[in-house]
């Protein structure tokens, strides 16, 4: 399977690096997905792109669509976690050219998303995966690490007015931990919207520890996150 | 000295199991170790809470316990700064295991029905080391296959300095990242075999266990989407004798993987740590679903599934081991009638 398939009505090179997000082809240099050695990627395309005149917007677009077709597939146990972070590490190749506009405001930024595993818990692929992900749906990720405390946490709200915040644990016994910070969050922050994420959860358990979403896996992150897009004030 | 090897081969031919051990990090935490402290510095600073914990596993009856050194690769203790004690803390983690061992034997070769009171196995308890995965992405370009060559090899010098008769990897979802493991366990063990002149059946073997988990079409894949096969294969071929899963999505998922694993392989030993079930968070506790009873009852369909060697990961304890021991027991004898 190669980059064919252009998108009806969508400009060539665009619908091109909606492919190159969807297979995780980064650059020219990257040798993954092997079958697209030595072709063009999402950073040669879109500054290509853009330079022919495609909008920012558009090409935005086309990163989403990508993203959300390896979502699909993961979701539908057709694609696991490198081709994920691949395709998250191409569209972040494919941002990097769009940071001008969203600077000077021709494209809008989702919005701030922090994300932190909590005290105690050392596990950062599902964190991180979460933020690549994310980050890929157009959010400006602030990565506050693993072994974070309340106050890391707390810190970072408060210079980032109108974030949301995501929490990830893996460990049952940092799941006590999870909890406590969320409750500090909102104690702190009631309009903070807290996401959070570990294989012990479930949504109920999210709901129960005041949490406002949750994701079962970063496909699902995202969607929860969608419902906070555009939030101007915390 | 009896060898590992040997005895999983004796067992199997007589168409038995061996039991392994259950989880430790919980029983760690219950001792005092808070969330962020590094497990495997206690076996050093807390020798006899480690002690403990290999003991209650001995008492159940299991025939082979692990190691206090899961986390106890460089990359994992380099979260903890404690990456330059390496080899020691291994060591220490391995002498813990093998006195708890050494003295239980003991005790346990002074009944009177000691050859056949377990579950058929020869008296003598064995400890294998544990190697957890690194925690790092190759895929990502977190770290080079050298590096974690290296670094497990630090990982299984130690545990052989310390005395374990075997490895135990596990717990694996990179295949790439277990034949690292597996070729750095191998190759410590034919180094230390050479220095101490040991014969070929008392080289310490491999074992290798993945974690899978079951995708929306019904296939179990690890988490970066390798299947069974393709994983365990490129574990017997790194050198691992005993292959198997553990972790895992509970009883039920295990019995299938080891259906799966006997479908492309009748032969070699399978090894499944199961876990107690999915966890749950509710009311500030973590729940796991699967009780000793439980997990004892679907014990016989594991056995007959394909599974040699049998223990618990998260959630089990020695309860669980105990209950596993009296259900072999019953199997055992079963058996033993049948034939007479």
């Amino acid at each position: 399977m190669g980059l064919q398939g252009v998108i009806q009505g969508m400009d060539e090179r665009v619908s091109k690096i909606l492919l190159c997000v969807e297979r995780g082809k980064v650059d020219a240099a990257s040798p993954y997905p092997p079958d697209l050695r030595g072709q063009e990627g999402a950073d040669e395309l879109t500054r290509q792109a853009l330079a022919a005149g495609a909008g920012p917007d558009e090409v935005l677009a086309a990163c989403d669509e990508g993203m959300k077709r390896i979502g699909d597939k993961f979701g539908a146990g057709k694609a696991f976690v490198p081709e994920l972070l691949m395709s998250a590490k191409a569209m972040k190749a494919a941002m990097l050219h769009l940071k001008p506009f969203f600077a000077s405001g021709q494209v809008q930024a989702k919005g701030v998303f922090v994300v932190g595993t909590v005290a105690g818990d050392l596990h950062d692929i599902g964190k991180n995966l979460v933020a690549m992900v994310a980050e890929g749906g157009g959010w400006e990720i602030v990565d506050i690490g693993i072994d974070a405390k309340p106050q890391k946490f707390l810190d970072a709200i408060a210079s980032h007015p109108g974030c949301v915040v995501g929490l990830s644990a893996l460990l049952t016994t940092t799941m006590a931990n999870m909890e406590k910070t969320v409750r500090e969050i909102k104690a702190r922050h009631p309009g903070c919207p807290v996401l959070v994420g570990g294989a012990p959860l479930s949504a109920d358990i999210a709901v129960k520890m005041g949490a406002d979403g949750y994701g079962k896996d970063a496909r699902q992150a995202l969607e929860s996150l969608s419902a906070f897009a555009g939030r101007i004030q915390s | 000295m009896n060898s590992l090897c040997k005895t999983i081969k004796d067992t199997k031919d007589r168409g038995r199991v061996l039991v392994s051990d259950g989880a430790w990090g919980t029983f760690l935490h219950q001792r005092g170790l808070q969330p962020g402290d590094c497990p495997e510095a206690w076996n050093l600073s807390r020798p006899r809470d480690v002690s403990a914990v290999a003991s209650s596993y001995v008492e159940a009856g299991s025939d082979m316990i692990l190691t206090n050194s899961f986390g106890g690769n460089p990359f994992r203790l380099a979260h903890f700064n404690q990456e330059s004690r390496c080899f020691e803390l291994n060591k220490a983690a391995a002498e813990i295991s093998r006195a708890e061992a050494s003295r239980a034997r003991i005790a346990r070769s002074e009944l009177p029905n000691a050859e056949t009171s377990r579950s058929g196995a020869q008296p003598e308890i064995f400890v294998a080391g544990s190697m957890g995965p690194s925690g790092l992405m190759l895929a990502m370009g977190d770290v080079t296959e050298q590096a974690l060559y290296d670094g497990f090899r630090l990982q299984a010098d130690g545990l052989l300095a310390g005395g374990v008769q075997g490895f135990c990897v596990e717990t694996m979802s990179d295949p790439v990242e277990a034949i690292c493991a597996v070729k750095a366990a191998k190759d410590a063990a034919q180094a230390a075999a050479g220095e101490n002149g040991w014969s070929k059946e008392l080289l310490p073997p491999v074992f290798c266990t993945f974690t899978f988990a079951k995708t929306a079409n019904g296939e179990y894949r690890t988490m970066i989407g390798t299947g069974v096969e393709e994983a365990l294969g490129a574990a017997k071929e790194a050198g691992a004798s005993v292959i198997g899963t553990n972790c895992g999505g509970g009883f039920t998922q295990m019995i299938e993987i080891v259906r799966e694993i006997r479908s492309f392989d009748a032969q070699t030993p399978i090894l499944v740590h199961a876990n107690a079930g999915l966890p749950r968070y509710e009311d500030g506790k973590t729940i796991f679903p699967e009780g000793p009873e439980f997990m004892a009852s679907m014990l016989g369909e594991l056995v007959e599934a394909g599974a040699d060697i049998v223990g618990g990961c998260c959630g089990t304890g020695p309860d669980h081991i105990r209950a596993f021991v009296k259900v072999l027991g019953n199997l055992h004898k079963r058996a033993r009638d049948f034939a007479n």
